[in-house]
C-alpha cells in the first residue's frame, strides 16, 4: 500500500493546484488545497518533495487568500503548513524557518491586510498559545495541578489598564488624568512579569505545601479571589472600577508601521488609505508574535536546562527527586512564578490590544479553557501548547462559528437536507446556539480517542504506549 | 478525518455565501449560550422578527435581507472576536446587539473602525454613547436617568425613607443601583445598604440583613431571572419591603418566577407596556405564535433597534440612488432615523442617546404582566459628560 | 446598628447556613466518593446534581398540576420526586462513567487530568442537553419549583427565629440520607467492596471484586444523592436554570476537600461547615467592616479559610495523613 502514497499524494496535490488556477473562488477547491496539506505533512512522502510541496502549497493558499480576503478555508490551509513546519520532524532547519517567516510575515499580513479577522485570529492564539505555554510549565513540565491560572493573566492586564488609562488617577492625587501615554506599555510588560510572578509566588506559598488534588482546589479558589477582588475593588478606593472595567486603555503609538506599510504599498491590498484601525491590528499582531518567539525560547531553555530537569523530576516522583537534593518548594515556585510570568506579559498586551479590561475575561471558565489547551495539545509538550491553543482557538472563534453561520444560512433560504427542510427547525434550536456543546463533545471524543494529546510530549508517548500494551495483554485493568 | 469533515462544511459554506449578491445582513450579537443565553435569545428573537417583517420590502428594493444572529458568550475577547469576524463580512450593515455593557464597549471600538452601525437594545451604560461615536446608538435608556427616576419615585412619591440597595455585579445593574442610591440620598432618604452579589439562587444573607435593617424599600439594580428568585424569596422569609428596580425587571417571566410574589412589584422602563400601545399588542401576539412565549422588554427593544437600523438602510439605499450603501452611509443615516416604535418615539440626540424619553413607572398590581402605568416622566438624557 | 440588633438575628442565620450546608454535604458525597474509587474530580457531577432538581421539578409539573392533580398530597408528590429524582440523577451518573471514563480506563491513561477534561466537556454537553430539553419543552430556562402551602408554612421557634416545612424536610431528608449511606459503606458488601477498592483496586480485583461493577455502584450512589440534593435546592432557592449546578457543585467540591477528600463523614461535615461560613460571612461581613467589603466577599472569605485550614491540616479536617509508599 505504502509506495502507492506517494505518487498519490503528488498527483492529489497538483490536481488540487490545478484546481485552485481555473477556478480561485470556489470552495471546493479550497478544500482539496486544505487535504493535500494534510496529506503532504502526515503521508509517506520523501523529505525533499516534502519541503518543496509545503512551500509550493503555502504559495498558492497565499495568492488564494489575495483573491478572495474571506477565504477562510485557505488560511486554515495556510496554519495548516505553518503547523506542519513547526512540528513535522526529519525538515531542514532552513526549509522550517525560511516557510515559517514566510507564513507568519508575508503571508498572514497579505491576508489580514484584506481580514482583519485573520489577524485578531493570529493575536488571540497567540495570546493563548503564551498562556498555555505558561500552564504547560505548571501542570505539564512541573505536574501541579493549577485550575485558577487566569488569574495571572488578569494581574498582568489590570497591571497596565490600571496605570495605562484614566483610571489610575482615580486614587492616585497627581496622576496624569489620562494615565501613562501609550508607549510606556513597554515598560509595563516588564512590569507585569514581575508582578505576576510575585502573585504566582504568594498564592504558590501557602498552595505548594499541598498536594494533588489540594493544590487543584486551592489554586481554583485563589484564582476566583483574584477575580472577586477584581471585581469588588471599586470601593472603598476605586482601584479596578468594579464591574464596569477600565477604559480606554492606552496602546503604543504605531506611526512608524503605519509608515512602512504606506512604504511597502500596503494601500493596494487594503483598498483604501492606511489608518489606524489596521495598523494597531498589525501591530498587536507582531508584538504578540515577538512575545510570543520570547516565549518559547525561554521556555525550550529553560526546559532543557536544570531547574526544568528538577521540574520533571518532581512531576514523575517527587519523594525520588528530594532524595536527590532538589529543594522542593523553591523548585516548584519558581515553575508558578515562570508560568505567571508568561501570562502576565500578554495579560498587558491583552489589555492595549482591547483597550478595555473588565473581570468577565477572568472567570474559571477561563482558566479551564487554558487548562484544555493544554491537555489537548499534549500535557508537558511545548509544541503541544501551542498546537492545542491554536486548535481551540481556531475551533472556538473561527469554525465553530463558521458552521453555525452556515446552518443559519441554510435555513433562512430553506435548504433540504436528508428531506428535511432547514426552514422547519424549530426557533429554540438556533444553531448558534450550540457552539459550547459541540466543543463539549470534541472535548469528549478528543480525550477518549487521543488520550495523550495531539503533541504528546515523548516521555508521556512512551509511557502511553506502554499502558496500553499491558491493557493489551490481559493486564488486570 | 474528523477535522477534514469540519472543513468540508466549512468549504460548502463558504460556498453557499458566495453564490449570491446583493445581500444585505443584519447581525444581532449577543449571548446566546450560557447563563445569559436567555436574555440574549430574546434579543436575538426580536431582531429576527423585524428583518423578516422587512424581507419583503427589501426585495422590492432589489436586495435579499438577511439576519446573522450570533453568540458573544457575555465575554469582551469573544465579543470582540465576533466583532472583528463580522465586521469583515461586506454584505453586514448593522448591528443589533450587545447585551452587556463591557461586551458592547469593547466590541463598539471594532465597529468604529469601519463605522458599522450599532443600535443597542440593552446597553444602559453612560459610558457606551459617551465616547460620541458617530455609529454607537441605543433605544433603551441610560442608567444615570433611570436610576434616579427611580429614585424620585420612591422618595418623593412613595415616602419610603430606609432604602436596602441590591445589584447584581454587573455594568448594568451596578450602574443603576449606584445612580438610584445617590439621588435616593441627595433627596434626603437613608441607604441602609448598597450591597452587590453575584448568587443566583440563594439570596438568605441578604434577606437576614434586612431583617435586621428592617427596610422599608429594597432596591434592585439587575435583571428579572435574580430579581424574580430574590423577591419570591423575601416573601417566603416574611420581607414585606416595597420591592423596585430597573427595565431589568420588565419581562413576563417575573412573574412567572417570582409567582404570587411579584404583585406589588414596581419597575421604571421606556418601554411603554403592551397595553398602552396597540401595535406593541399586535408584536406580542405575533410574537407569541412564532416563538411560543411572550416577549420580553428586550425583545421589544431589539424589535425597535433592528427596525431603526432597516430604516437607516433603506434611507441611505434611497439617498444612494437605489445602490448598496457604505457602511458610513448607514451609520449616519441611522442617526436622522426618527421612528414611532413599540418604545415610543425613537430619535436620536448627537451623541446616539434617544432625544426625549418617556420613562414609565410600571406597577404589579395584581401578580400579572405587564403591569398598569403609575406615572410617565420624561426625562432628555444629560449632556456628554468629559 | 446595635449590637443586639446584630445577635437578634444570629439564631436565624445559623439555621440558613445550616440547610444551605446540608445541601452542599450531600453534593459533596458524590465528589468524594468518586474521588475515594478513582481519584478523579468529577466535574461532571455538578451537572447531574442539576439534572436531579430539573427531574424533580418535573415530576411536580405534571403530577402536581395544581388543576388536576394526580397526587394531590404535597408530601407525597415531594417523596415521589426525591425518588425520581435519585434514581434518574443516579442512572445519569452510571451512564457519564459508562461511556465517557470507562473508555480511557480501558486505554490504560494513567494521567488523571484526561478524564477531568473529559468531565469538563460531559458538564458542557449536559449543561446544553438540558438548555435544549427546557427550551423544546416547554419553551422555558428558568424552571420553576411550584409553591404548596402545605410546605410553605411558616413555623416560630424560640429566639424569634422562624422554619418552613419545607426548611425541616430538607433537615430530615438529609439525616435520613446521611444514615442510609454511613450504614451503607460500612455495614454492607457493596460498602465493603466500595471501601476495598478505593483503597488499592488492584488488590481488591484480585479478591474477587470486580472494580467496574463497584465503580459503577459507586456512581450510581454518589449520583442519587446528588439527585435528592438537587430537589432538595430547588425546593429551597426555587428557581433552576441549566447552569444552576455550577455554583453549588463548586462549592460542594470545596467542602469536601475542607472535610478531607475522599473521606465519607468529612465531606458531610466540610459541607455543614462551609454553609455556616457563607452565610455567617455573608450576613455580617456588611456590618462589620461598614459596609465596605460587602456580602459579594463572602466567597472570598469561604477560600481563605480554606487556605488556612488546609495549612494547619494539609489533609482536611478528616483526611488521614497517609504516609508515602516509596
Amino acid at each position: 500500500m505504502s509506495r502507492y502514497i506517494f505518487p498519490f499524494t503528488l498527483a492529489f496535490t497538483a490536481l488540487s493546484l490545478l484546481g485552485a488556477l481555473l477556478q480561485p473562488q470556489n470552495g471546493l477547491t479550497n478544500l482539496a488545497l486544505v487535504a493535500s496539506v494534510a496529506l503532504v505533512s502526515l503521508g509517506k512522502i520523501p523529505t525533499a518533495w516534502r519541503s518543496g510541496l509545503l512551500a509550493i502549497l503555502a504559495l498558492a493558499l497565499t495568492v488564494l487568500l489575495r483573491l478572495n480576503p474571506s477565504d477562510k478555508i485557505a488560511f486554515y490551509g495556510l496554519l495548516g503548513v505553518l503547523m506542519a513546519c513547526f512540528l513535522l520532524p526529519n525538515l531542514s532547519h532552513l526549509v522550517r524557518v525560511a516557510l515559517g517567516v514566510a507564513i507568519l510575515f508575508i503571508a498572514v499580513p497579505i491576508a489580514g491586510l484584506s481580514n482583519s479577522f485573520l489577524f485578531e485570529l493570529g493575536i488571540q492564539i497567540g495570546i493563548f498559545a503564551a498562556l498555555a505555554l505558561g500552564l504547560n510549565v505548571v501542570v505539564g513540565q512541573a505536574g501541579l495541578l493549577d485550575l485558577g491560572f487566569a488569574a495571572f493573566f488578569a494581574v498582568g492586564a489590570y497591571t497596565w489598564g490600571i496605570f495605562g488609562s484614566p483610571q489610575a488617577a482615580e486614587f492616585i492625587q497627581g496622576f496624569p488624568p489620562q494615565g501613562l501615554p501609550g508607549n510606556y506599555l513597554y515598560l509595563f510588560m516588564a512590569l507585569a512579569i514581575i508582578t505576576a510572578a510575585i502573585t504566582g509566588v504568594l498564592i504558590g506559598l501557602p498552595a505548594l505545601r499541598l498536594r494533588g488534588d489540594y493544590l487543584a482546589i486551592v489554586t481554583l479558589g485563589l484564582g476566583e479571589v483574584v477575580r472577586i477582588l477584581a471585581n469588588n475593588l471599586d470601593k472603598p478606593l476605586n482601584i479596578t472600577n468594579g464591574p464596569q472595567g477600565i477604559t480606554p486603555v492606552n496602546r503604543p503609538e504605531s506611526g512608524l508601521l503605519g509608515d512602512i506599510l504606506r512604504l511597502v504599498g500596503a494601500e493596494q491590498i487594503y483598498g483604501k488609505p492606511i489608518d489606524t484601525y489596521i495598523t494597531y491590528a498589525f501591530f498587536f499582531y507582531l508584538l504578540v508574535l515577538l512575545v510570543i518567539a520570547v516565549v518559547l525560547l525561554v521556555n525550550i531553555r529553560l526546559a532543557n536546562s536544570r531547574f526544568g530537569r528538577a521540574w520533571v523530576a518532581i512531576r514523575e516522583d517527587e519523594i525520588a527527586a528530594k532524595a536527590m537534593g532538589i529543594p522542593l518548594l523553591p523548585t516548584k515556585l519558581l515553575a508558578f512564578a515562570t508560568g505567571a510570568a508568561f501570562s502576565g506579559v500578554m495579560g498587558a498586551i491583552f489589555a492595549a490590544k482591547q483597550t478595555f479590561v473588565s473581570p468577565e475575561s477572568f472567570t474559571l471558565q477561563a482558566s479551564i479553557n487554558i487548562l484544555a489547551f493544554v491537555i489537548l495539545g499534549g500535557m508537558g509538550s511545548i509544541g503541544g501548547a501551542v498546537v492545542g491553543a491554536a486548535a481551540v482557538t481556531v475551533l472556538n472563534i473561527g469554525i465553530l462559528k463558521d458552521f453555525s453561520d452556515l446552518l443559519n444560512t441554510w435555513r433562512q433560504t430553506g435548504v433540504t437536507i436528508l428531506g428535511y427542510n432547514m426552514a422547519n427547525l424549530p426557533p429554540q434550536l438556533n444553531p448558534a446556539k450550540y457552539e459550547r456543546l459541540v466543543f463539549g463533545l470534541i472535548l469528549i471524543l478528543m480525550m477518549i480517542f487521543r488520550p495523550e494529546g495531539l503533541i504528546p510530549e515523548q516521555r508521556h508517548r512512551a509511557e502511553m504506549q506502554e499502558a496500553r500494551q499491558e491493557a493489551q495483554e490481559g493486564g488486570v485493568k | 478525518m474528523k477535522k477534514l469533515a469540519i472543513l468540508a462544511l466549512g468549504a460548502l459554506a463558504l460556498g453557499v455565501a458566495s453564490a449570491q449578491s446583493n445581500v444585505i445582513k443584519i447581525a444581532s450579537v449577543s449571548p446566546l449560550s450560557g447563563p445569559q443565553s436567555a436574555l440574549g435569545t430574546a434579543i436575538a428573537q426580536g431582531a429576527q422578527m423585524a428583518i423578516e417583517d422587512a424581507q419583503a420590502r427589501f426585495q422590492q428594493l432589489g436586495f435579499q435581507l438577511q439576519f446573522a444572529p450570533q453568540d458573544d458568550q457575555a465575554t469582551p475577547d469573544v465579543g470582540v472576536a465576533v466583532a472583528r469576524r463580522i465586521v469583515n463580512d461586506p454584505d453586514l450593515l448593522a448591528i443589533v446587539g450587545h447585551l452587556n455593557s463591557g461586551v458592547a464597549i469593547a466590541a463598539s471600538e471594532i465597529y468604529k473602525d469601519t463605522n458599522l452601525a450599532m443600535v443597542s437594545p440593552a446597553n444602559t451604560n453612560p459610558r457606551v454613547t459617551d465616547r460620541g461615536y458617530l455609529n454607537v446608538n441605543r433605544i433603551c435608556g441610560r442608567d444615570d436617568v433611570q436610576g434616579p427616576v427611580g429614585a424620585e419615585y420612591a422618595v418623593r412619591v412613595l415616602r419610603k425613607q430606609r432604602l436596602f440597595v441590591i445589584h447584581d455585579k454587573t455594568p448594568y445593574g451596578q450602574g443603576l443601583a449606584e445612580a438610584f442610591a445617590a439621588r435616593a440620598r441627595e433627596l434626603g432618604a437613608q441607604v441602609v445598604a448598597l450591597v452587590g452579589t453575584e448568587e443566583a439562587s440563594n439570596f438568605q444573607p441578604l434577606i437576614l440583613q434586612m431583617r435586621a435593617q428592617r427596610p422599608d424599600l429594597v432596591y434592585y439594580g439587575g435583571i428579572y431571572d435574580k430579581g424574580g428568585v430574590l423577591v419570591k424569596q423575601m416573601r417566603e422569609r416574611g420581607i414585606t419591603a416595597t420591592f423596585m428596580g430597573g427595565d431589568g425587571l420588565d419581562a413576563s417571566d417575573l412573574v412567572k418566577i417570582a409567582g404570587s410574589a411579584a404583585k406589588g412589584v414596581l419597575f421604571t422602563t421606556t418601554a411603554g407596556p403592551i397595553s398602552t400601545l396597540p401595535k406593541a399588542a399586535e408584536f406580542a401576539r405575533r410574537y407569541k405564535a412564532k416563538f411560543g412565549k411572550d416577549p420580553e422588554a428586550y425583545a421589544v427593544y431589539a424589535y425597535d433597534a433592528a427596525n431603526v437600523a432597516l430604516a437607516g438602510i433603506e434611507a441611505a439605499i434611497k439617498a444612494n440612488n437605489g445602490r448598496k450603501p457604505t457602511r458610513e452611509q448607514v451609520a449616519r443615516a441611522i442617526r436622522e432615523v426618527k421612528l414611532d416604535g413599540l418604545t415610543g418615539r425613537i430619535e436620536f440626540d448627537s451623541k446616539g442617546d434617544r432625544k426625549l424619553s418617556d420613562y414609565y413607572v410600571v406597577g404589579m398590581k395584581e401578580a400579572k404582566y405587564p403591569g398598569e402605568v403609575l406615572r410617565v416622566i420624561q426625562f432628555a438624557p444629560p449632556a456628554a459628560r468629559q | 446598628m446595635t449590637v443586639a440588633d446584630l445577635l437578634a438575628i444570629l439564631p436565624q442565620t445559623i439555621l440558613e447556613g445550616l440547610l444551605l450546608g446540608f445541601v452542599y454535604a450531600m453534593v459533596a458525597l458524590g465528589y468524594t466518593m468518586v474521588y475515594g474509587v478513582l481519584g478523579l474530580i468529577n466535574f461532571a457531577h455538578s451537572e447531574v446534581f442539576m439534572i436531579g432538581a430539573v427531574i424533580g421539578l418535573e415530576v411536580f409539573r405534571f403530577w402536581g398540576n395544581p388543576e388536576a392533580p394526580v397526587i394531590p398530597n404535597p408530601f407525597l408528590l415531594l417523596l415521589v420526586a426525591l425518588v425520581f429524582a435519585a434514581v434518574g440523577s443516579g442512572t445519569m451518573a452510571v451512564l457519564v462513567e459508562r461511556f465517557a471514563y470507562r473508555p480511557l480506563r480501558k486505554r490504560g491513561s494513567k494521567n488523571i487530568l484526561v478524564p477531568m477534561i473529559t468531565a469538563i466537556g460531559v458538564s458542557f454537553l449536559l449543561q446544553d442537553l438540558t438548555r435544549i430539553y427546557a427550551a423544546l419543552r416547554h419553551n422555558e430556562f428558568n424552571m420553576q419549583y411550584r409553591t404548596y402551602d402545605a410546605l410553605n408554612t411558616t413555623l416560630l421557634l424560640p429566639f424569634e427565629t422562624t422554619i418552613q416545612v419545607k426548611g425541616i424536610l430538607i433537615i430530615v431528608v438529609s439525616l435520613l440520607m446521611l444514615f442510609a449511606l454511613t450504614y451503607l459503606v460500612n455495614r454492607t458488601k457493596l460498602g465493603k467492596a466500595i471501601r476495598a477498592v478505593s483503597q488499592d483496586m488492584q488488590t481488591a480485583s484480585l479478591m474477587g471484586i470486580n472494580p467496574d461493577v463497584i465503580i459503577s455502584r459507586t456512581f450510581l450512589v454518589g449520583g442519587s444523592l446528588g439527585g435528592v440534593a438537587g430537589v432538595l435546592f430547588g425546593l429551597l432557592y426555587t428557581n433552576v436554570t441549566p447552569y444552576s449546578g455550577v455554583l453549588p457543585g463548586l462549592k460542594a467540591f470545596t467542602s469536601a476537600v475542607l472535610g478531607g477528600i475522599g473521606n465519607i463523614p468529612g465531606a458531610t461535615v466540610g459541607g455543614l461547615i462551609l454553609g455556616q461560613l457563607e452565610t455567617l460571612s455573608g450576613t455580617y461581613l456588611p456590618f462589620l467592616t461598614n459596609g465596605n467589603f460587602g456580602t459579594e466577599y463572602k466567597d472570598v472569605f469561604a477560600f481563605l479559610t480554606l487556605v488556612l485550614l488546609l495549612l494547619f491540616r494539609p489533609q482536611g479536617i478528616f483526611g488521614q495523613n497517609v504516609s508515602e509508599k516509596v
